[in-house]
């Protein structure tokens, strides 16, 4: 094993994170304390609890999974397409290292750098609702395999973009939209029938419930299927990876 | 050969679009040579040396550095090698000295300032180690690429076009680090289209045209076997024509009638200047001075290519 090469690429990245602070975390931080102004305080003081909690701290757990996968995703992506972009890609391919070490560094410096601002972002909720938290193993437990499994699909985004706007095509046209209709801000129950059943298809509705679920102990679906979905995601993101690095695709000749 | 570094043997790449840039290419690169690779543009150079750095996937043969092949045994292969690629390919915002120890731990070697000191002091960049790469000239940058390809400690550098839009002083330069590199003991592969840089640094040339090798020999040797020596005959009076009792010699005029060449292979048994002489001194025509020329690269390359077309 070539951990030095995963170490190596680590650093580099957490490196360019502590560089551009400024958008890479304060700027996460700062919209998200927009959405818990504007949702939880001004609209929120208009809605009644939902299932016996607060609308304001019922928007907390969506709220920050809605930052972390987002981060996820365009982290991951950017980490790996810029190299392709500028063509320092040409050292990854030609070092002494497995799909898996360079993967990781990457990944896990995304993950890293997304799993602070959720953090971050969860410290300051508490300034603005009141919040308790049920399950707190459980809760840094989606969070991590949140950060980790979406900068995986990041990674792959990063990957199949051949532009720049191909690599912000993702998140905010499919990430963004499957968080806001995953139950980010409402309850599955409080949908009509219809739109209950197609909402299952949507793999955010899992996490969010399990994350919820973490919190409040209320969920919209069984918490081991939200285990379960978002292992099997994990799973499914590096099977792809690895057939990206097996056969080259958009990255070697 | 026992003592090649990298066997590349029927190495064939024909990309996704149907183009072939390799075709059944065999080479053997000896332990501590400079090798230069010699081609026109669209050759196949930089494929050759991306498919032995494992940026392209082969479409047949193999190849093996140290000993291990570069598919099966990637690491081991791998890690014998540097890389410097044609294009001035660098993360922009980072400091030198980072991007050079980012290299060492990305091929697997312990973290090692005494020999990234070392390496950027060689390249004359320790006193930039602190800068962005995006401050640096083109020179530097270059330069940089070439301290990331040596951190760590490759026994094998490929230099893919060193000097390509480079000013002649830092060509200067360039060819300088290259053979301080051979004399530590580094196998180098460089390609180029300029002739006067293999002429200049390499003990063994590559021709390459149209994905296939044409001819891998000793510098001095093809220069040796290839090369048509020229006597240039000055005259003491022009001439208008060449008088017919010398037309035997295949002579030409030049210098508006001021001097006559003669071309002769110096390799050859007799080379007919004697027997020349001999008759320029029976037309009673006065010589002012004479010199010989030698056939340089260049015009042996274009022969080579040309004679290929044809």
């Amino acid at each position: 094993m070539n951990l030095r090469a995963t170490w190596a690429i680590y650093k580099f990245e957490m490196a360019r994170t502590f560089r551009t602070l400024l958008q890479s975390v304060v700027s996460p931080v700062l919209s998200t304390s927009l959405y818990f102004v504007v949702f939880g305080a001004a609209i929120g003081s208009r809605i009644d609890e939902v299932e016996g909690v607060s609308y304001g701290a019922f928007i907390v757990p969506g709220l920050i999974m809605l930052s972390v996968v987002v981060q996820s995703v365009s982290n991951a992506a950017f980490g790996i397409y810029f190299p392709k972009f500028i063509g320092t890609i040409y050292e990854l391919l030609s070092a002494p290292a497995s799909f898996l070490e360079i993967t990781a560094g990457y990944v896990l410096a995304a993950a890293t750098k997304s799993l602070a601002i959720g953090i971050i972002i969860l410290v300051t909720a508490f300034f603005f609702v009141d919040l308790t938290i049920l399950h707190p193993f459980w809760m840094l437990t989606f969070l991590v395999l949140t950060c980790f499994s979406f900068s995986l699909l990041g990674f792959i985004v990063g990957i199949w973009a051949r532009n720049f706007e191909q690599l912000q095509l993702v998140p905010l046209l499919l990430v963004t939209p499957l968080i806001f209709l995953g139950g980010a801000f409402y309850s599955v129950s409080m949908l009509p029938p219809v739109w209950q059943t197609i909402t299952l298809f949507n793999p955010v509705v899992y996490l969010v419930s399990g994350f919820r679920w973490s919190f409040f102990g209320m969920a919209d679906v069984a918490i081991g299927w939200s285990v379960l979905a978002i292992l099997g995601f994990t799973g499914l993101c590096i099977a792809i990876i690895g057939v990206i690095f097996r056969t080259g695709w958009r990255i070697r000749a | 050969m026992s003592d090649a570094i990298v066997r590349v043997s029927d190495l064939t790449k024909t990309y996704a679009g149907g183009l072939t840039a390799l075709r059944s290419v065999s080479l053997d690169i000896r332990q501590g040579e400079i090798l230069a690779l010699l081609g026109p543009n669209g050759a196949g150079k930089t494929t050759l040396i991306s498919a032995i750095c494992g940026l392209v996937t082969p479409s047949s043969g193999t190849v093996t550095i140290g000993g291990h092949d570069i598919l099966r045994d990637y690491r081991a292969a791998r890690s014998l090698v540097g890389l410097v690629p044609q294009e001035i390919n660098l993360e922009p915002f980072e400091k030198v000295i980072t991007t050079v120890r980012f290299s060492r731990g990305l091929f697997g070697k312990p973290q090692n300032d005494d020999h990234v000191e070392r390496v950027l002091r060689q390249l004359s960049l320790w006193d930039k180690r602190d800068t962005q790469t995006k401050e640096l000239s083109g020179g530097m940058k270059r330069r940089v690429l070439i301290a990331k390809a040596l951190s760590h400690e490759p026994r094998v550098l490929f230099l893919d076009e060193p000097t390509a839009g480079v000013d002649v002083e830092l060509r200067r330069d360039m060819w300088d680090t290259v053979r301080e590199l051979k004399a530590l003991g580094v196998t180098i592969i460089l390609t180029t289209h300029y002739i006067e840089e293999a002429e200049e640094l390499a003990d063994r040339i590559g021709i390459i045209a149209d994905g296939e090798i044409k001819l891998v020999e000793d510098k001095r040797a093809l220069m040796h076997r290839m090369g048509q020596k020229r006597l240039v005959i000055e005259l003491s009076e022009p001439l208008d024509t060449i008088p017919e009792p010398l037309a035997p010699h295949g002579l030409r005029l030049a210098e508006g009638g001021h001097a006559l060449v003669y071309t002769y292979d110096k390799t050859a048994g007799r080379t007919g200047i004697r027997r020349l002489m001999v008759d320029l001194e029976a037309q009673d025509i006065a010589l002012s001075d004479v010199r010989t020329e030698e056939s340089t690269l260049e015009e042996i390359f274009v022969d080579l290519v040309r004679k290929d077309a044809a």
